[in-house]
């Protein structure tokens, strides 16, 4: 069984949602950027998802282009977000990549997948790459024993719900808006029918991300989520601390309230 | 006639559609509205209605005697873009893809823009149609086409400056594209170029063609054959494509793109994506990019603001690598001197893109005997470079 399957199994024996938490790597510097995920991790969040920044982040929000652009301004790699992964995989989270395609395609996809397997990583989730598109890392994810998260989305069909979540593996990404990452007042009221839907056509899990920054919107989307993944409120700590240090409490707080949360529902 | 893309909207390994799920249903309706509208009277006799009434086409064709003779060798034959309404190619496509959003009953329209040749005719088909129009532009491009935001605004388009990354067309795009997947409902995303997800490489192309077979024609009657070579220049490379895409049967015509060699491919600030490139994902496609070993997008540079964009159109990068085409890099110094040439010997101010064109293919006919005829895409007017020309030529 992988690490996000049995990380799942866990969440529904103790009758919770997990907490997915996301950092880009290398932000605000690779050792901070552990320090941080690792404060994460101390803190209750179940799942780790590292970012691999990218210099063209079209489907995200102010938030986390700002961190992303500060982690490439520093000169951080791919065999940065590699060692990240590894340094947090080493705590015994299931630990994700989230990542735009291109860089893997530059880097290889088979090398990519090899990599990200030896360094400790469940899998990689791929916000623009679609199944449709996908065979290449279809095959080297099989190879490399790595589980593969794609996403679906309000506007998407119900058939393509089905034939995107029968090639999802570890569990399925239900954007619960239409739009860019980021924080929001309010969770999506679009969320839990998306999440029905896809509950309808396949047995795994469904995490729910975008908007969620809070304990309260943690506990509401764990209501009907099987993980509630947190990216921009947590980038939001880092960015607003006056120091590293600060920053790094902030991000424990948070994991603290969205791991209560979670266990709330 | 061109077969490609296929079904799933690939120029044998380029093209595709690298986007957010969430985008997914507009691409498939927008596939689906522009299936049914290209086969239906209704919609193709009013785009040929308001391309003849509106945009004023037929656009004509230049015999260029007194620019060949400065070249010193073919025929030259210039196919006037410049005259069509807005001063470029670019409402032709526009004002196609305007009126297919209003058939598929979307009140918004975003564009995004480089030079601000492809936010002009936006902004003009918008206001012609009655249409909500916002302008996603570079801050840096902003600066050196200010002529052009005037412009925009005045047609009733809200300008939106990007400030991310290099402030430039790429970034205008990341922007556009952010837009369109909040407002996917309502809006209608108008891409300036052959690039993108499909359907959009191919609609583009399928709108400019007009370029092509109007010109094909028009040698045809004036020479009473077709030429040696049809150049253009290319950015994402929607003239180059619109005209390349005529002859591309026409297996002894040969193709040739010209792309902005900046201050030199060899002193890595360029923007010939081609000659420097290697192929990626970006925006949406798989194309040939400017891009470092991890696959970051490298930083462009061209003088000018509509070719200075990190790739390419799918079906370029198809071209050539089949060798139908072919693409060569000219530097800014060389687009300059060409867009002197140009204006002293023909009298027409082009764009410093189109410029790369003349530049390119200027010592092509020279080496070819006066007997051969070359055909230039002259995509744009110059107008809005004039700032940049005087600074450049010091002419003050």
């Amino acid at each position: 069984m992988s690490g996000l399957a049995a990380a799942f199994e866990r969440g529904r024996a103790e009758g919770r949602g997990l907490l997915v938490g996301y950092l880009p790597a290398g932000f605000p510097t690779v050792p901070a950027g552990v320090a941080a995920l690792r404060a994460m991790v101390e803190a209750g969040t179940d799942v780790i998802e590292v970012g691999l920044p990218y210099s063209d982040p079209l489907i995200d929000g102010p938030t986390i282009q700002a961190a992303v652009a500060r982690a490439l301004a520093g000169g951080v790699r791919i065999r940065d977000v590699l060692a990240t992964v590894q340094a947090v995989a080493g705590t015994g989270v299931p630990t994700v990549v989230m990542t735009y395609w291109n860089p893997v395609d530059a880097y290889g996809v088979d090398r990519f997948a090899r990599d990200l397997a030896v360094a400790g990583g469940a899998g990689m989730i791929t916000p623009d790459l679609i199944p449709d598109e996908a065979a290449e890392w279809l095959d080297a994810s099989d190879a490399a024993g790595l589980d593969r998260i794609f996403l679906v989305a309000p506007s998407s069909t119900d058939e393509r719900i089905a034939m995107t979540a029968r090639h999802c593996r570890g569990f399925v990404y239900a954007t619960s808006v239409m739009g860019v990452t980021g924080a929001r007042g309010s969770t999506s009221v679009r969320a839990p029918e998306l999440v029905a839907r896809v509950r309808a056509v396949t047995d795994l899990p469904v995490g729910v991300g975008l908007g969620v920054s809070n304990g309260a919107q943690a506990a509401e989307v764990a209501g009907y989520a099987d993980a509630v993944i947190v990216g921009s409120a947590f980038v939001r700590c880092l960015l607003d601390a006056p120091s590293e240090g600060d920053g790094i409490r902030a991000v424990a707080a948070l994991a603290a309230d969205l791991a209560a949360g979670v266990r709330k529902r | 006639m061109t077969s490609l893309p296929d079904a799933s909207g690939h120029f044998g390994p380029y093209g595709g559609r690298f986007v957010p799920e969430a985008l997914v249903a507009a691409l498939d309706e927008l596939t689906a509205a522009y299936d049914k509208a290209r086969g239906d009277e209704a919609f193709t006799g009013e785009l040929d209605r308001l391309l003849a009434t509106y945009v004023g086409r037929p656009t004509p064709l230049t015999d260029a005697g007194r620019l060949g003779r400065a070249a010193g060798g073919a025929r030259i034959l210039i196919k006037r873009e410049d005259l069509a309404h807005t001063g470029s190619h670019k409402l032709n496509n526009a004002l196609g893809q305007a009126l297919l959003a209003k058939r598929m009953g979307k009140p918004r329209i975003i564009a995004e823009t480089g030079a601000g040749q492809h936010g002009v005719a936006t902004a003009t088909a918008c206001a012609y149609l009655g249409l909500e129009c916002v302008v996603y532009m570079g801050e840096e491009d902003t600066r050196r086409q200010a002529l052009n935001v005037a412009r925009m605004r005045m047609l009733g388009a809200t300008v939106v400056p990007v400030m991310a990354g290099s402030r430039t067309l790429k970034d205008a795009i990341n922007e556009a594209m952010r837009d369109w997947v909040t407002n996917v409902e309502t809006t209608h995303y108008v891409i300036g170029s052959v690039m993108g997800p499909h359907p959009f490489p191919m609609i583009v192309r399928d709108f400019q063609r007009v370029i092509g077979v109007e010109a094909r024609a028009q040698c045809l009657e004036l020479t009473g054959r077709l030429p040696e070579v049809v150049a253009a220049c290319v950015g994402g490379g929607s003239n180059a494509m619109g005209i390349f895409s005529a002859f591309v049967a026409d297996t002894g015509v040969r193709l040739v793109g010209y792309e902005a060699g900046g201050e030199g491919v060899e002193t890595g600030r360029h923007a010939a994506t081609v000659a420097g490139g290697r192929p990626g994902v970006l925006h949406g496609m798989r194309t040939y990019l400017l891009q470092d070993a991890d696959g970051q997008t490298e930083p462009t540079h061209s003088i000018s603001a509509g070719l200075d964009y990190p790739g390419i159109g799918p079906e370029h990068a198809w071209l050539h690598d089949s060798g139908r085409a072919t693409y060569q890099a000219v530097t800014d110094a060389e687009a300059m001197d060409a867009m002197a040439l140009v204006a002293r010997t023909e009298g027409i101010l082009i764009a410093i893109e189109t410029a790369h064109a003349f530049a390119g293919v200027l010592p092509l006919a020279a080496s070819l005997g006066p007997d051969a005829v070359v055909l230039v895409c002259c995509s744009g007017r110059g107008d809005k470079d004039m700032d940049t020309a005087a600074r450049w030529f010091d002419l003050a």
